[in-house]
């Protein structure tokens, strides 16, 4: 049974849109969409699925809601796609209401489950066909959508005006200067080894994360540069919402912008989705089968200084900490193991969470369904207990969390589950520890 | 300054200036060459918070809190973006303008030159300013702007009217739309992109979003009947009549003339679409299928294709080649017509035909060190620094600006004697 506070939560991104759906337009859509390539596989992937439920342990979903089979990954698929190809489309708006709900804000598109299936069925592939038939039908949850919106109109996930952004970075590099001499964020430096970008929440809510990142390259002596202009912001939340125009123009502008800046590649701060959209959602729409130019996320960036020597610790964080590994970049991309190093450069007390690895729980919060707000916080906290127990269970007291989403999910139950523990970027973690050779590196151990 | 007849043609090295001299600065930022290689100039840090230019060993004679998008106009003229008491605003040469704002962004010049515009933003507010003269017109967002040719008037993206936090629905209605002049367009669009002038500067054309999964392009304002999937950005023919773009049809994307497709192909992928001098043939970049792309000329792919990115293509001044730069494999390559030449490259940077069309020459990099490249053959010295080379008008000589061993140096060197060697 699925759970009734969540089925009464309003939206007016759902529920207004569905008032105006005709079955018509319903029927029509969901036909376009299922016929344009995606009938056979999906077809396939229906009758292939023997219902033996042995992807259900593998959602946090339906582990932390007592094991209701309505949340169980297969439930999921045959409470939406499932119907709408055997309705051929005749669903009605309510039906379209519900798998919304269910699309956005109950699958966060973990990709956990598939490697649970015996026959390797992409839920989260399911999942996301269900989204782009509601993005289609005008059927999104309202603050996903003004995140949307933003990226549409601004290139950026945050409505951050030009000027902002680059006064921004002007700050930063000030504040920066102050800690440490010398420290630089070259704008629009053409020709520069890297370009560093970041998802829009760093320079509206977290710019310290920027002057981190500027010290740090200050130290490893880095030829670096950010765009003044848009397509500064790497992240991607209409590869989420199904609007897959509005995301291969955002992803397109951020290609772009470092194309003409003329880098040999882009490194990217901590976020998991924004790797996603970077590397495989975003090219691949666009027509690339990887990246025109490489592209390392920070925990890879972060991995090479400290192995190739660029950064030395001085000093080691003492207390106990944990980690919670992405999705996109664990099970996405196998970065778990330089995760694990460079935490273990940097604390003196590591203790590893179970299951880890890419058969770590989801934080619940990314494959967009933190950006559904407001409205939907109570039934994402509720989908992850079992992060919150995983997470006690290590007894740590810091949860390190190399992905927004992740950092923000994670802080959110932690706050819920009471577990009295905190979440960081390593980004906060390296600054504190590494020596800046400026004096401040003495060893404290 | 004069143009390109007027700059110094003889062949030769000269040593324009020692660098040496600015490690007695805080800090040294980013390089800018004049066009004719007389001159390099670059902020210097004298202390925090006081910046100058210096230019040729001579330092502008005004601090500054910071200074930056420092270049040279084509025109030789030397501009930045500079902050003085807070207050931010563009200086020409040393000389500031008089206005100041809040925050001045997004340099934007004419192809002589002569015409210089800035984005503005004063009491929360955003505008656009041309040479020193304000629109007048004030906007809630303004993303980007365009040039007329002649650099007399801008288009820009402005958000016309304020949305409140998370207000889809009215977004849904259109708050965007094109100001040209400071005017809107009378119609708002969900989202505008990529405005263009005509030749003539009497038209603007944009990608417009019609509803949230329709794309058109708008004149003036008036969108085509045609709606497509997506759009990129349109240019116009030189006679201003049509207005082409590429637009994402189910059968693959398309090229469109005001409308209607101008070439039968589709295709997995199409952009950067340019229009050879005489105003007719077309090429652009194009992904033939699924991570592989290359240059199609009038519909017709180059059949080599290569794997990372190919980069706006380039017809020669007679339109008798086509130069597009591409990454393959990881390296980069500058390809002719299709064939690439000899060498692969960490960096490239775009080539430039001699006005005859007979010689190519680009700037590339290899294991940190750059070269110059001439229809094919490498140059045998490196440099440490260097920017694009330039032919002269005649195409018989090519000016090398370059830093070597600590000294920025112009070099004039003649082809035909580069040929015999
Ligand atoms: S949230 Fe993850 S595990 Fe659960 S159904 Fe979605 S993809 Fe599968
Ligand atoms: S594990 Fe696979 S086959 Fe079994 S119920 Fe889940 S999706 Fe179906």
């Amino acid at each position: 049974m699925a759970d009734i506070e969540d089925a009464r939560v309003e939206d007016a991104g759902i529920d207004q849109a569905v008032d105006k759906l005709e079955p018509a337009r319903i029927e029509a859509v969901i036909r376009r969409v299922l016929g344009a390539g995606c009938g056979a596989r999906l077809k396939v992937y229906l009758q292939t699925c023997v219902h033996c439920g042995l992807c259900a342990d593998a959602c946090h979903t339906y582990l932390s809601r007592d094991r209701d089979p309505d949340f169980a990954p297969v439930a999921k698929v045959k409470e939406t796609i499932w119907e709408m190809v055997k309705r051929q489309g005749r669903v009605s708006p309510e039906f379209i209401k519900k798998c919304a709900r269910i699309a956005y804000t109950e699958c966060g598109a973990c990709r956990r489950c598939s490697m649970y299936c015996p026959f390797g069925i992409d839920i989260a592939y399911l999942i996301m066909l269900v989204r782009r038939i509601c993005a289609l039908l005008g059927v999104v949850p309202v603050y996903l959508q003004d995140t949307v919106n933003s990226h549409a109109a601004t290139s950026n996930q945050m409505w951050v005006q030009p000027d902002d952004w680059i006064d921004t970075l002007i700050w930063q590099e000030e504040d920066a200067a102050d800690e440490l001499e010398g420290v630089r964020i070259p704008l629009d430096r053409e020709g520069a080894d890297i370009m560093y970008s970041v998802i829009a929440p760093e320079p509206k809510i977290l710019a310290q994360l920027i002057a981190n990142m500027a010290v740090i390259m200050k130290v490893a002596g880095v030829d670096w540069t950010m765009p003044s202009l848009d397509g500064w912001d790497n992240s991607n939340m209409a590869m989420y919402s199904g609007d897959f125009e509005v995301m291969g123009r955002v992803e397109r502008l951020h290609w772009e912008r470092a194309l003409q800046l003329k880098v040999k590649r882009v490194v990217m701060g901590e976020c998991g989705h924004a790797y996603r959209g970077a590397v495989y959602d975003g090219p691949k729409w666009l027509g690339w089968s990887k990246p025109p130019i490489p592209m390392v996320h920070a925990v890879e960036f972060y991995y090479e200084l400290l192995r190739e020597g660029r950064i030395k610790i001085a000093r080691k964080i003492k207390e106990p900490v944990t980690v919670q590994d992405p999705c996109n970049i664990v099970r996405g991309r196998g970065l778990h193991h330089k995760l694990r190093y460079i935490i273990n450069e940097l604390c003196e007390d590591f203790r590893d969470v179970s299951p880890r690895f890419e058969h770590n729980y989801c934080c619940a919060a990314g494959g967009g369904v933190i950006n559904c707000g407001p409205p939907w916080k109570l039934s994402r906290l509720k989908s992850n207990r079992v992060k919150a127990e995983q997470l006690a269970a290590t007894d740590a007291h810091l949860v390190v969390t190399p992905c927004h989403n992740c950092h923000s999910g994670i802080e959110d139950i932690i706050g819920y589950y009471g577990l009295g523990m905190h979440v960081t970027f390593i980004n906060e973690l390296l600054v504190k520890c590494m020596d800046r050779g400026d004096g401040s590196g003495e060893v404290e151990r | 300054m004069s143009g390109i007849d007027g700059w110094n043609w003889d062949a030769g090295e000269r040593r324009v200036v020692e660098l040496g001299v600015l490690s007695s600065f805080e800090q040294v930022h980013e390089f800018a060459v004049s066009p004719d290689g007389e001159k390099l100039a670059v902020p210097v840090v004298e202390e925090p918070g006081q910046v100058r230019v210096w230019q040729n060993g001579e330092l502008w004679s005004e601090a500054v809190e910071r200074a930056w998008s420092l270049r040279f106009l084509p025109d030789g003229r030397l501009v930045a973006l500079v902050r003085v008491d807070d207050s931010w605003t563009v200086a020409v040469d040393g000389q500031r303008w008089e206005d100041e704002f809040e925050f001045a962004w997004n340099l934007k010049f004419s192809a002589n030159g002569r015409s210089l515009a800035v984005q503005v933003k004063r009491g929360m507010k955003y505008g656009l300013v041309i040479d020193g003269r304000d629109w007048g017109a004030e906007f809630i967002s303004m993303r980007d702007f365009a040039l007329s040719p002649d650099g007399k008037r801008a288009a820009a993206l402005v958000q016309v009217e304020q949305l409140a936090e998370a207000d889809i629905f009215k977004f849904a209605e259109g708050v965007w739309s094109v100001a040209v002049d400071g005017q809107p367009w009378e119609r708002r669009f969900i989202n505008v992109y990529s405005p263009v002038f005509s030749p003539d500067g009497q038209h603007v054309a944009a990608e417009v979003r019609l509803d949230m999964f329709e794309y058109s392009i708008a004149e003036d304002g008036r969108p085509w009947d045609a709606v497509f999937g997506t759009s990129w950005a349109p240019c116009y023919r030189s006679n201003g009549k049509g207005i082409i773009a590429p637009v994402r049809t189910p059968e693959g994307w398309a090229l469109v003339e005001n409308g209607k497709p101008v070439w039968q192909g589709r295709y997995s992928q199409m952009w950067h679409q340019r229009l050879a001098p005489d105003g007719q043939r077309l090429a652009a970049v194009v992904s033939t299928a699924y991570g592989r792309w290359t240059v199609a000329v009038d519909d017709r792919p180059w059949p080599r294709t290569f794997s990372d990115v190919v980069l706006a293509p380039r017809f020669s001044p007679d339109g008798g080649r086509v130069v597009a730069l591409a990454r393959d494999q990881g390296s980069w390559l500058v390809v002719v017509n299709g064939q690439p030449w000899p060498g692969r490259f960490d960096m490239a940077w775009e080539p430039e035909f001699s006005p005859d069309g007979r010689h190519l020459a680009a700037k590339v990099e290899r294991d940190g060190k750059f070269q110059v490249v001439i229809d094919g053959h490498p140059l045998p010295r490196s440099f440490d620094m260097l920017w694009s080379p330039r032919f002269s008008p005649q195409g018989d000589k090519l000016l090398v600006r370059a830093v070597e061993e600590g000294v920025y140096k112009r070099l004039v060197l003649g082809l035909e004697q580069l040929a015999r060697a």
